[in-house]
C-alpha cells in the first residue's frame, strides 16, 4: 500500500525488506532517521557504533560473514569512515554492503557543505543518488543487488530534501531467504597485503568498466526526450527541481552517477542542441563530461555553493524565475534551549574571558550572542587537539579550555586526551555531559546506559575511563550549580598538567523532574542585565514605566522557563528565584 | 491535469508546524493526490525558525514550492509570517497567527522587531487572514491546538475535501490530543468566512 515517507523512512524500509542483517552508524543530520526507523520495523536490527569508522568496519565483517549490511551516516562522517572504505573497495564484499552517506548542501545542520561523490571517484566504488522516497526505497534494494552482484561496497547518496523529503512511497516485497551465516575463507581477497592487494587494485578497475556498462542500458538511466532544444544531465533531487524548473526540457535522468554511464551520456548530447548539467555543489559530472569532450554548461551558470532549488534553476537556464522581495527583517538565529546545561558553563567560560576551543553538537550554538563564547570549530573531537595545539604555540595553558560534548568525546575525543597526557600538554578539557546525543535528536551512545533498541547495556565510566588514559585531575560538576562549576574550571586551568572538568546534567529535553519555574521581583530588580546576558531565550526585555521612569526590565516567559534558575545565579539583587509552592513549570518543553 | 497546490508553513520551532504539514500531506493523499513535503529546522532542537513546504497535486516533481510561489502561506508567528510573504505567489492567500515571539536578534542584536508587521503583510497580501490562533487554542485549554485552527482556515479555502481533512487528523494526531485538535480545527473553519481582523 502506498504511504507517505522520508527519504530516510523509505531507506530504513527498503533495508529490513532486503533482509538487511544489520544497520550500523553514529547519528549526523541529515541520516539519523534512517537506523531510529529500522530499528522500530518488524525483523530491522540496528544500533549505534560510537563513530562512523567503526560503524563501517562493523558493517564490513557482517558482509564477510555473508550477511548484507547497511552503514549510515551524514557527509563528514564518510571522512571518519574513509579509511575503511577505499580498502573494502578492493576486497569487494560477500553480502551486500551498502553505505548510506547523507549531505547537507546549504550546511542546515554541518560544518561544511563537502560533495560526497567524490569519494565514491576517489574509493572506486558505484555510487547511485535517488530522486525521491520511492526512488530512496527502490535503490536501497538495487544497492544490495548491486554490491553482491559486482562485488562492491555500493554508496547511496541523499541530500538533506531527499532525506528528510517527503513522498509517496509503494514498498516492494520482503526478500526470500537469504543465504546462510559464513566467516571469510578467502584470504587472497580479504587479507590486503601488497601481493593481494595488488590483484584487487586490478579487479576493482575492470569491476568499473563493467558497472559502466551495466549503467549505460539500465532502466536507472533514464533519457526524457521533450522540447530537444535544452538537453539537462541531472540526478537526485536536482532531477526535481529541473522538471518544475523547466518543465518542456529534455532530461537525462542519471541514477548511478559513479561509474558515469557516459555512452548514454553521449547519445543524449547528440540529441539535444545545448546541453547543461544541474548537479548540487561540486562539478562532478561536468567535468567528466567535458573530460569526454562533451561542450556541457554547468557551474558557469548555476551556484556551485548553497542548496539549489527550482527558481536557482529556472534563472540560470535564463527561464522567467521570481526573486522573492528582500524584505530586511531581524533573524531568528537558533539558540541554546531554555534550561540547557551548556548554557551556565558559557557563562562562566565567557565571564573567565579565556579561549574556548570548540567541538561538534548542540554547544557550538555558545558561539551565539551574548555568549559569543566560542573561538574554533572545526570537526568531531578537534576541540582538545586544537586546545593542545595552542598551547604548544605558546598560549597560556591557565587561558585554554577545549570543550566537548560527552557523545562527541566518545567519538573522538579519547585519542585527543591520551595525546595531552602522552606528550604533557597542561590541556584543560571540560566534557559537556549531558547524556545523550542531543544536536541530531538525542540518541543513545555508549555512556548512556541504552542501546538504540533502548535496551540496557554498559555505560562508561568517564572518570575512570580518563584516570586509565592518565590523567589525574579530574572533577565532576553539576553545571546548575554555577558557583562550584566556576571552581572547578579555574582549579583545572590553574592545575599543571592535564585537567578534565565533566559538567555533568542531563539535556533539557530527556524527561526530568518538573522544577518550579523562575519568578521575577520586580521591585528588586535593578535592571542591571545580567540575566540577559546568559542568553536564555525564556527572557526577554521589555520597556516598563513606573512613577514616570522608563526602565528596560528583562521578562520570563513562563511557558518557556523550564526552572533551572541559572539566571537566578547570576542575578546579584536576588530578583530572580524559583517559584515557592504549587505553581510548576507548564510550557512547551 | 489539476493544478499544483502549494503550501508554505512558517513559524518557531517548537510551534507544532511539523505536524501541520503531515496532516496537509495525509489530507491530500486521502483525497487521491501525488504528495510531496519538505521541512527544514535551524540548528537548535527549539527556537529557530521553521519552514515546511507541502505540494499536492495530480503530479508533482520538486519537494520544494516553485515559482511564482506559494498559494497558501500558514504562518505560526508574526514575524514569520512576514518572512514568508515573500514566498507567496501573487495572489495567494496568507493566513497568519498575530502571535510575537520575541527573536534572540532582537533581545541581544540590537535588531527591531518590526512593529508595523501585521500592516506590512496586509500590505504584501490583501487577502490576508490575521488572527489570534493563540488566543482560540487557549480557549479551548491548550497552547498546542494553534496550528489545528490555522488548518482550519486554510480548509476553509476549499483546498481539499473536508473528510479527507478529519481522516487525516485521525492518523497524525495522538488519541490523547485528537478531540482538542478537531474542535480547534472546527474552529478555524467556522472562522474563515469572517475572520477577526484583529
Amino acid at each position: 500500500m502506498e504511504e507517505i515517507l522520508t527519504g530516510n523512512q523509505a531507506i530504513a524500509r527498503a533495508a529490513r525488506d532486503a533482509g538487511t542483517a544489520l544497520g550500523v552508524g553514529y547519528p549526523g543530520t541529515p541520516s539519523t532517521e534512517i537506523l531510529e526507523t529500522l530499528v522500530t520495523l518488524d525483523g530491522g536490527v540496528a544500533q549505534w557504533a560510537p563513530n562512523e569508522k567503526v560503524a563501517l568496519e562493523v558493517g564490513v565483517g557482517v558482509s564477510f560473514g555473508n550477511r548484507r549490511a547497511l552503514v549510515t551516516m551524514k557527509h563528514v562522517g564518510l571522512n571518519v569512515a574513509a579509511d575503511p572504505l577505499f580498502t573494502v573497495s578492493y576486497t569487494g564484499v560477500a553480502g551486500g554492503l551498502v553505505v548510506l552517506v547523507a549531505d547537507d548542501p546549504g550546511m542546515h545542520s554541518s560544518q561544511n557543505e563537502q560533495d560526497s561523490r567524490h569519494y565514491a571517484r576517489a574509493a572506486k566504488v558505484p555510487l547511485l543518488e535517488p530522486a525521491d522516497s520511492q526512488e530512496a526505497y527502490d535503490f536501497t534494494r538495487l544497492a544490495f543487488e548491486l554490491s553482491e552482484q559486482f562485488d562492491t561496497p555500493v554508496l547511496l547518496r541523499t541530500s538533506t530534501r531527499l532525506s528528510h523529503g517527503k513522498s509517496l512511497v509503494t514498498p516492494g516485497t520482503r526478500a526470500g531467504e537469504l543465504p546462510a551465516p559464513a566467516p571469510p575463507n578467502k584470504p587472497a581477497k580479504y587479507v590486503m597485503v601488497p601481493a593481494f592487494a595488488r590483484k584487487r587494485h586490478e579487479f576493482v578497475e575492470a569491476r568499473m568498466v563493467e558497472l559502466e556498462a551495466w549503467a549505460n542500458a539500465a532502466p536507472l538511466t533514464r533519457a526524457e526526450y521533450r522540447d530537444r532544444k535544452i538537453g539537462i544531465v541531472t540526478s537526485g533531487i536536482a532531477y526535481q527541481y529541473v522538471r518544475d524548473a523547466a518543465p518542456d526540457a529534455s532530461v537525462l535522468k542519471l541514477g548511478m552517477t559513479n561509474p558515469l554511464p557516459l555512452e548514454a551520456i553521449r547519445a543524449f548530447a547528440a540529441e539535444v542542441e545545448t546541453l547543461y548539467v544541474v548537479e548540487e555543489l561540486d562539478p562532478v559530472l561536468e567535468e567528466q563530461l567535458r573530460a569526454a569532450g562533451l561542450a556541457a554548461i554547468g557551474k558557469a551558470v548555476f551556484p556551485i555553493c548553497g542548496e539549489l532549488n527550482p527558481a536557482v534553476i529556472a534563472a540560470g537556464l535564463g527561464l522567467p524565475a521570481d526573486a522573492p522581495a528582500n524584505l530586511e527583517l531581524p533573524g531568528r538565529p537558533p539558540a541554546l534551549c531554555p534550561g540547557c546545561p551548556h548554557r551556565s558553563v558559557f557563562s562562566v567560560l565567557k565571564k573567565l574571558g579565556v579561549t574556548v576551543s570548540g567541538d561538534i553538537g548542540c554547544y557550538t550554538l555558545g558561539v551565539m550572542p551574548p555568549l559569543s563564547a566560542l573561538d574554533t570549530c572545526i570537526c568531531m573531537g578537534a576541540s582538545i587537539g586544537i586546545a593542545s595545539g595552542l598551547i604548544k604555540a605558546g598560549v597560556d595553558p591557565s587561558r585554554v579550555v577545549g570543550v566537548i560534548g560527552d557523545s562527541t568525546f566518545l567519538h573522538s575525543g579519547i585519542t585527543g586526551v591520551l595525546d595531552m597526557v602522552y606528550n604533557k600538554i597542561p590541556t584543560t578539557v571540560i566534557i559537556l555531559d549531558n547524556g545523550t546525543t542531543a544536536m541530531t535528536g538525542r540518541q543513545e551512545h555508549p555512556g548512556t546506559g541504552r542501546t538504540l533498541d533502548a535496551a540496557e547495556a554498559p555505560r562508561v565510566d568517564l572518570p575512570a575511563l580518563l584516570r586509565s588514559l592518565g590523567v589525574t585531575d579530574v572533577a565532576t560538576v553539576d553545571p546548575y550549580e554555577r558557583d562550584a562549576t566556576t571552581a572547578a574550571i579555574k582549579a583545572a586551568l590553574a592545575f599543571p598538567g592535564p585537567s578534565v572538568v565533566i559538567a555533568q546534567r542531563p539535556c533539557m529535553l530527556i524527561p526530568h523532574e518538573v522544577r518550579p519555574r523562575v519568578e521575577l521581583d520586580a521591585d528588586a530588580c535593578k535592571a542591571c542585565g545580567a540575566c540577559l546576558r546568559i542568553g536564555c531565550p525564556a527572557i526577554t526585555e521589555h520597556e516598563v514605566t513606573r512613577d514616570g521612569n522608563t526602565r528596560t526590565m528583562p521578562e520570563i516567559d513562563p511557558l518557556l522557563c523550564t526552572g533551572c534558575a541559572i539566571c537566578a545565579s547570576v542575578c546579584q539583587f536576588a530578583a530572580l528565584a524559583p517559584l515557592k509552592g504549587k505553581d510548576k513549570v507548564s510550557g512547551l518543553i | 491535469m489539476a493544478a499544483t497546490t502549494n503550501i508554505l508553513i512558517v513559524g518557531v520551532g517548537g510551534q507544532g508546524i511539523v505536524l501541520a504539514g503531515d496532516i496537509i500531506g495525509i489530507a491530500a493523499q486521502r483525497a487521491g493526490l501525488a504528495v510531496k513535503a519538505s521541512e527544514v529546522h535551524g540548528m537548535s532542537q527549539r527556537g529557530g525558525s521553521v519552514v515546511s513546504e507541502v505540494r499536492f497535486g495530480a503530479e508533482v516533481h520538486s519537494p520544494l514550492i516553485p515559482p511564482p510561489g506559494a498559494d497558501f502561506l500558514l504562518g505560526f508567528e508574526l514575524l514569520e509570517g512576514l518572512r514568508g510573504v515573500a514566498r507567496l505567489r501573487p495572489g495567494g492567500v496568507a493566513i497568519v497567527n498575530t502571535q510575537r515571539i520575541v527573536p534572540a536578534s532582537v533581545t541581544y542584536s540590537g535588531a527591531v522587531y518590526p512593529v508595523e508587521a501585521e500592516a506590512q503583510l496586509r500590505d504584501a497580501c490583501p487577502a490576508a487572514v490575521l488572527l489570534d490562533a493563540l488566543a482560540i487554542a487557549g480557549e479551548l485549554g491548550n497552547a498546542r491546538a494553534v496550528n489545528s485552527v490555522l488548518l482550519g482556515i486554510l480548509a476553509a479555502h476549499g483546498v481539499l475535501p473536508l473528510p479527507c481533512w478529519e481522516a487525516a487528523f485521525r492518523a497524525a494526531v495522538k488519541p490523547r490530543f485528537l478531540d482538542l485538535n478537531l474542535t480547534a480545527f472546527q474552529r478555524g473553519l467556522a472562522l474563515a468566512p469572517a475572520a477577526p481582523r484583529s
